[in-house]
């Protein structure tokens, strides 16, 4: 051992002595020296998550100044608060706290509307993340579980939204809680029981606002919060994927490092998404509970809508005919211990869409996995045009999800654009089955136009605007050459072939083989192949030939 | 179909070529040169953006400084008016205090602080000899502990783990009564009167003009201590008068109405919102939830939406004062299906 390693290090400032004190018993040091100057590729379409994840924090800190006001008790009480249209009314002590937060406590309302805001962003923006997931093909290998992690926070994004929707216990909330309840008890067998251990009883008893709030402040967040920390420990373990272009393949990682540029930006953002939250809560109300009155049973008013993320779910309930072509779809079944009763019409609607969405969300990337045979590591992204037949099933995904969000606002498109609010039921009814398939096709055809726009300017440049007339009076639009950095973005993508189905141990094509082999055609079956260097020097010579033979005409007319 | 299976239409230049070798590809130019900014080259241009971040963070402060305004010197005086400015401005103010913030120091990385573009190479996730080292040692742990040698051990262990956990879900079952009748039921019951909701002033026969609509609470329910919205949540009528010659009843349900007035649960069938949009035209009832459709001249038959049952007719009469009461309860149970409903 040398000399220098046996004196210990001695620090001179206070700073720096404190901070050696702890760096001695965490290892502050390593941590830094392996993180600090980790390297995370920059790109716009990034910033969704970390939208999530900002609006989760915000969430978090304005709830928590909720809770200390806020009093989940379903006891009757009379409001004798500053809200003078609704002093001596009957209402809960939920009701009435929430009340209070609004007009009693100063920032209440602020705070009120901060929360609810963010929580409508937090389950936007992981969905939108999520798209940007699925149409990049960041979800392949490595990344399969955090793709499902990803899913699972999705759910319960959706589960804290809808059991906060409901505390306050006003009249909005309280219908949706009631068709909520009308839901559990189609469940077959179970769902009368259900129904009742829920909310202690008959609906709506005393219990549900109490239940829901330890759901909504305590099980759901930390759930969400263990899903968080998991989705992130992934993704310092895979590192972050990239785009395509020069320089960037499935083994490095281009971008910035984490200090200083990158924490700044990711730091800047943070209060970026504050200030954009509290922008929206001072200038646009949102559940002015005080207009709808405390929840009773009877009264109800029109054009209702729920919080945009539970819509789609609504829309189908509104979809669903409850007779079809003349047969009911609630059956009575008798059975040995008398009839049973099976409630079809809100039973499908309410499991169908929402099993089909999430089933194919989380198997996608097992499903793509069998069909490609693929299994190495992609870092690198796909720009959604290069891979025709997933983009292509996404929107067919989404256009699915947009229409049953439409019909949940069936009532308000009839009386905005003053059509029969049957008509466009019946052709949601429609478009639910043909919206797909059109999207489909369309999207599929949108995507390899445009990667043989790609190929175009690979091979023969970009239109420059500049039209010359050649001597023999034919009129061309000069293209430019684009440069090497460029040329390799657009060809720099692989376009798979279809695989046929290959014969196992035995010499025998399975069944699953060949199903595995049509998929394959579905998906490969239509593809561009990237630009090669050989077509290049082709179109060069191609246009040199052109030029040369123009020259030879100039000649020969001199 | 066949043209196709090489990928693109005939004569296109774009047409696939399959066995497309590493040679065919394009190589990989490696990152392109760093282009620099204003700011790398310009002092003053430097020195600018210097001004606006700190521009920014002065934005900031003054958002705090409003937020405080806001605070205290708004006096709230139990108008909507003065909670909706104090509300902005609590707002706005923190609203610049964070984005004067947030984009003073992303103007601060994207302006001044490097740009360059690094590159890192990325690590195997699992390489052959970890996977190789972890096997050996889960063996050796199970080795040590014994657990195949001994399946007595095993076993019992996997029947105690197996039905340890089954206290903790049978603990759930107080949260709440088993269903029983109470579905079935509602407060109605011979000879209670018909009254309004919320008032609850009864109602007379007389005053029920052709054309209108009551909504209708059961007498007694507003004195109800316990229960009263579980109650209210199943008792509910919606009353209307309509011309006797619209009705038509079926066989057993002739004296269910008055006088061409009827009643009928305001509980959709469906997911059990309240149905209160009355048509007095088209004698049409619609649920605003789900625009489920009922026609009253069929005995609230749906004809649109997605309930399947009619809605439960309550069948009424008048007492000796000319009031409106119901001859019994529902004769079925209102409200959406549920299994046992039968």
């Amino acid at each position: 051992m040398s000399t220098a390693a046996e004196t210990p290090y001695k620090p001179v400032t206070t700073t720096g002595r404190i901070t050696d004190f702890v760096d001695q018993r965490v290892g502050g040091s390593g941590i830094l020296r392996e993180f600090g100057r980790k390297v995370f590729p920059d790109h716009w379409s990034f910033m969704f998550g970390e939208v999530a994840l900002y609006s989760f924090v915000i969430l978090l800190l304005s709830g928590t100044f909720l809770t200390f006001f806020y009093d989940p008790s379903m006891a009757e009480s009379v409001y004798n608060g500053s809200y003078v249209p609704l002093k001596g009314v009957d209402m809960s002590v939920a009701m009435n706290s929430t009340l209070n937060i609004s007009f009693d406590i100063r920032g209440g309302l602020f705070m009120r509307q901060v929360h609810h805001w963010s929580a409508l962003l937090f389950t936007a923006s992981i969905a939108v993340h999520m798209l940007r997931v699925f149409f990049t093909g960041a979800f392949r290998k490595p990344r399969e579980l955090n793709w499902v992690v990803g899913g699972v926070l999705l759910i319960l994004s959706l589960a804290d939204g809808f059991t906060g929707y409901s505390l306050p216990d006003d009249l909005l909330s309280g219908n949706g809680l009631r068709i909520i309840q009308g839901v559990i008890t189609s469940i077959p067998v179970i769902g009368t029981y259900i129904s009742f251990f829920l909310f202690g009883g008959e609906f709506p008893g005393t219990a549900i606002i109490g239940r829901l709030y330890v759901l909504h402040i305590l099980l759901v967040p930390a759930m969400i919060l263990l899903m968080i920390a998991i989705h992130l420990f992934m993704v310092v373990v895979h590192k972050h994927t990239q785009y395509p272009g020069p320089g960037r393949n499935d083994r490095n990682v281009v971008g910035y490092p984490l200090g200083p540029v990158y924490a700044a930006k990711a730091g800047g953002f943070f209060f970026i998404i504050f200030g954009v939250i509290a922008a929206m809560a001072a200038l646009f109300t949102i559940n002015p509970i005080w207009n709808y009155g405390p929840y009773d049973p009877s009264p109800i008013s029109a054009g209702t809508q729920p919080d945009w993320y539970i819509g789609w779910v609504d829309g189908a309930l509104r979809l669903m005919p409850g007779w079809l072509l003349g047969l009911p779809l609630e059956w009575n079944i008798p059975l040995p211990w008398g009839v049973n009763t099976l409630s079809l019409n809100v039973l499908i609607p309410a499991l169908v869409p929402a099993g089909i969405v999430f089933t194919v969300l989380f198997a996608y990337p097992w499903i793509e996995r069998w069909v490609t045979k693929d299994d190495r590591e992609h870092h690198v992204l796909d720009r959604p045009r290069n891979a025709p037949t997933r983009t292509a099933i996404g929107m067919a995904g989404f256009t699915f999800y947009c229409v049953l969000w439409a019909a949940a606002s069936s009532d308000l498109i009839a009386t905005h654009f003053h059509v029969s609010l049957n008509d466009v039921i019946y052709w949601l009814r429609a478009l639910i089955f043909i919206g797909p398939i059109v999207a489909f096709v369309v999207t599929k055809r949108i995507a390899l136009a445009l990667q043989r726009k790609d190929r175009e300017i690979a091979l023969h440049g970009r239109e420059t605007g500049r039209i010359v007339r050649l001597p023999h009076g034919e009129y061309q639009e000069v293209h430019a050459q684009v440069d090497d950095y460029k040329r390799f973005k657009l060809v720099g993508y692989e376009s798979p072939v279809p695989s046929a189905g290959v014969p196992n141990r035995n010499g025998i094509v399975t069944k699953a083989e060949k199903r595995r082999a049509l998929l394959s055609r579905f998906f490969f079956e239509d593809r561009v192949a990237p630009a090669t260097p050989g077509e290049l020097h082709a179109a060069h010579d191609h246009g040199h030939e052109q030029i040369e033979e123009s020259e030879k005409a100039k000649e020969v007319a001199h | 179909m066949g043209d196709h299976s090489d990928g693109i239409p005939a004569g296109s230049d774009a047409v696939a070529k399959a066995g497309l070798n590493e040679v065919e590809k394009f190589q990989d130019p490696g990152l392109p040169p760093h282009r620099l900014r204003l700011a790398d080259t310009d002092p003053r241009a430097a020195k600018r953006a210097e001004r606006q971040v700190a521009i920014l963070f002065g934005v900031s402060v003054v958002g705090t400084l409003l937020f405080f305004f806001g605070y205290f010197f708004i006096r709230l005086d139990d108008t909507i008016a003065t909670l909706r400015l104090q509300n902005m401005l609590l707002g706005l103010g923190t609203a610049f205090a964070m984005l004067g913030i947030g984009t003073g120091i992303v103007h601060w990385a994207r302006a001044l602080m490097p740009d360059h573009e690094v590159s890192e190479e990325r690590h195997e996730l699992r390489s052959e000899a970890d996977r190789e080292a972890a096997v050996k040692i889960v063996d050796d742990i199970v080795e040590e502990t014994g657990i195949k040698r001994r399946p007595l051990i095993r076993n019992t262990l996997l029947g105690a783990v197996a039905l340890a956990p089954f206290p903790a879900i049978v603990m759930f079952r107080d949260l709440g009564p088993l269903p029983a009748n109470a579905l079935k039921h509602t407060m109605w019951d011979k000879g209670i009167r018909l009254v309004r909701d919320p008032t609850g002033t009864p109602i007379k026969a007389s005053d029920v003009t052709l054309g209108s609509a009551f909504h209708v609470i059961p007498d007694g329910l507003n004195d109800l201590h316990e229960g009263k919205l579980e109650e209210k949540a199943k008792a509910v009528v919606l009353l209307m008068r309509l011309d006797p010659s619209q009705l038509n009843p079926s066989k057993g349900r002739e004296d269910w109405s008055y006088n061409g007035i009827v009643a009928y649960s305001k509980i959709c069938t469906h997911v059990g919102c309240p149905v209160a949009l009355y048509e007095q035209q088209t004698h049409h009832l619609l649920c605003p939830c789900h625009q489920s459709t009922f026609d009253l001249t069929q005995e609230c038959k749906v004809i649109f939406g997605p309930a399947n049952r009619p809605l439960p007719q309550l069948p009424i009469s008048i007492d000796s004062e000319g009031y409106l009461v119901a001859q019994s309860d529902f004769h079925e149970p209102v409200g959406p299906s549920f299994w046992e409903r039968g």
